[in-house]
């Protein structure tokens, strides 16, 4: 009996796949080629197809997640990405290298001061730029700001996917402090194109740096906040830990950096073992996951990595105000890029997604040869499929939301 | 470790295979023979006084006429990092997969070959990733021309020929 509720008997494969190339269907959403539908026809029992997505309120963008269910497990998950791709490697090539600069804010466009940082330090690097000790400084207040924005963003949203509508308005709260302080600064308050290469696009305005000073004061508080509402709620715990486990082997395996690496126990951050920057001067912890409440590298370490990162970007960015010397901000910029010298360079830096890299290839025209941009969550979202097998429907949720995509970055 | 000392252990390992030096700026690559990229992969890998168990990077590029795929690689052990490169003829681009030595490459090589057209032989899941799978060409290669419909959509709304952001010209 169980066999007779086999999909391909409530619809003939035969006539599925004579429908598949007669008619076009459009959109690829609909569309089951040769391949599929043979895999359709193997799936016996309860075994299910749910499409979550592309529009899904947990996939933080336009993200298609295929399941095969059995029951409330899914049994295979694939990912189908793209739906917001934007062609940067092709624009990238066709504009000089100080024009890249604003497309970059576009890939992880919650942290689009890391992306700004990551190109101009790859470019600076391919130039042989040196960068004075105030714009370095800068650099680090600015990354490190809009790390908490980008955390805080994390965080609210994942408290809203797991169900808990609060947290989200208390995160959104403090990151539009830090909102103002970039708006100070450059003018914008998501798409900055304020860290160009070989320098900054304005210096601090008068009354910033007490400005952000009173914020570094009025943060750190909040995290004991979140912690009290939200890290340590046992219905959170409930849900997240145990969950998604991804191991340290796994994690390097798949590239997935940052959080997510440090989440499965790795004492890894760009930050210490490659630092740029200057971040070797500064005095910070690298937080990593423990399995506190669970395994190391479920979801709740990933999570609390997050939480706790936050609390050091203070403390650096602290150090940074304390030191902020003096300087011009715009002495390196180069005048125009017509003389970049031939070669190659891969620059990495450490995004709030993790590992940001830019492979820049430069043929001595003012114009980069090629761009390729390692996106962190791309490699990120690879892992999913294996971390995420055996999960129920209701965890996928939490597994998505704990590797913390932006489908910006994913797609390009 | 620099790529010198990298690719005289190469040479040891592998003698009869040619090994080249690409002394590019400030990245300096070992240019690997295309065929046997996955031995040389797993070697790397494997060994334990190299362990490059990370796969930082994987890219083609097309050098107008042939095609190259770098590999930037990684050890989270003994944290030395090195490229490694390999040439494609410009007519039939291939080259082994190295998806099952670093699980990351999966996704990479299917982004090189959506967008370059670089094809990965053994690959377990060839599809477009970024681009619909009905999509014709590969953008990033350099003779690419851009189509002027895609399903009855127009797709260049803009001249780039005549825009003004190209006045640097």
């Amino acid at each position: 009996m169980e066999k007779d509720r086999k999909i391909s008997q409530t619809t003939d494969p035969a006539s599925l796949s004579t429908r598949d190339m007669d008619i076009p269907l459009g959109p690829d959403v609909f569309k089951l080629d040769a391949a599929r539908v043979k895999e359709i026809d193997i799936i016996e029992g309860d075994h299910m197809i749910l499409n979550m997505g592309p529009q899904h309120p947990s996939t933080h963008g336009v993200l298609r997640l295929e399941l095969l269910t059995d029951g409330e497990v899914c049994v295979k998950i694939t990912p189908h990405i793209g739906y917001l791709h934007r062609c940067f490697e092709k624009i990238a090539e066709s504009v000089p290298y100080n024009q890249v600069i604003p497309y970059t804010d576009r890939l992880d466009y919650l942290a689009s001061m890391n992306n700004n940082l990551g190109f101009a330090l790859a470019v600076e690097k391919l130039m042989g730029i040196e960068v004075n000790e105030r714009v370095q400084t800068i650099r680090v207040i600015m990354a490190e700001l809009n790390r908490i924005a980008s955390h805080l963003v994390a965080f609210g949203t994942y408290a809203l996917d797991i169900g808990a509508f609060t947290p989200f308005l208390y995160a959104f709260r403090e990151r539009e402090r830090i909102m103002d302080l970039f708006e100070d600064v450059c003018g914008s308050r998501l798409l900055y194109n304020y860290i160009w290469i070989g320098g900054l696009s304005h210096d601090l305005p008068p009354g910033w740096v007490e400005k952000c000073r009173d914020f570094c004061d009025y943060f750190p508080p909040n995290i004991d906040e979140y912690n009290s509402l939200f890290s340590f709620n046992q219905i959170f715990i409930d849900r997240t830990a145990d969950v998604g486990v991804m191991n340290a082997e796994q994690a390097i395996a798949y590239g997935a950096t940052g959080p997510n690496l440090r989440g499965a126990g790795v004492a890894w951050d760009l930050r210490k073992t490659e630092p740029y920057c200057g971040y070797e001067t500064y005095d910070f912890d690298m937080c990593i996951g423990t399995g506190e409440k669970g395994t190391v590298g479920d979801c709740w370490d990933r999570y609390m990595v997050r939480i706790r990162e936050m609390e050091q970007s203070t403390r650096i960015v602290r150090q940074a105000l304390d030191r902020l010397p003096d300087g011009d901000v715009k002495e390196a910029i180069p005048k125009n890029f017509r003389k970049i010298p031939e070669g190659e360079v891969y620059m990495r830096t450490e995004a709030p997604r993790g590992e940001l890299g830019f492979y820049v290839i430069s043929d001595g025209t003012q114009i980069p040869y090629r761009v390729k941009c390692r996106a962190n969550t791309f490699t990120s979202l690879s892992a999913v499929p294996e971390i995420a097998v055996g999960a129920m429907i209701a965890d996928i949720v939490a597994i998505i939301g704990s590797i913390d995509i932006v489908l910006g970055e994913v797609d390009r | 470790m620099t790529t010198e000392e990298l690719l005289k252990i190469l040479q040891g390992k592998f003698p009869e295979l040619t090994f080249e030096l690409v002394a590019t700026t400030p990245d300096s690559a070992i240019k690997v023979p295309a065929e046997r990229i996955a031995e040389v992969a797993t070697f790397l890998k494997d060994d334990p006084t190299l362990y490059f168990d990370y796969l930082m990077c994987l890219s083609a590029v097309d050098r107008k006429g042939s095609f190259e795929v770098v590999y930037h690689i990684h050890s989270m052990k003994h944290n030395h990092r090195s490229v490694l490169k390999v040439s494609l003829p410009g007519d039939k681009p291939q080259v082994p997969t190295v998806s099952h030595i670093w699980r990351t490459a999966e996704w990479h090589e299917r982004e090189a070959f959506d967008l370059i057209g670089v094809e990965f032989v053994g690959h377990p899941d060839p599809r477009r990733i970024l681009l619909p799978d009905d999509w014709v060409g590969h953008p990033l290669r350099k003779d690419y021309v851009m189509p002027e419909e895609y399903q009855g959509l127009k797709v260049a709304y803009n001249n780039l020929e005549d825009s003004p952001s190209r006045d640097w010209e």
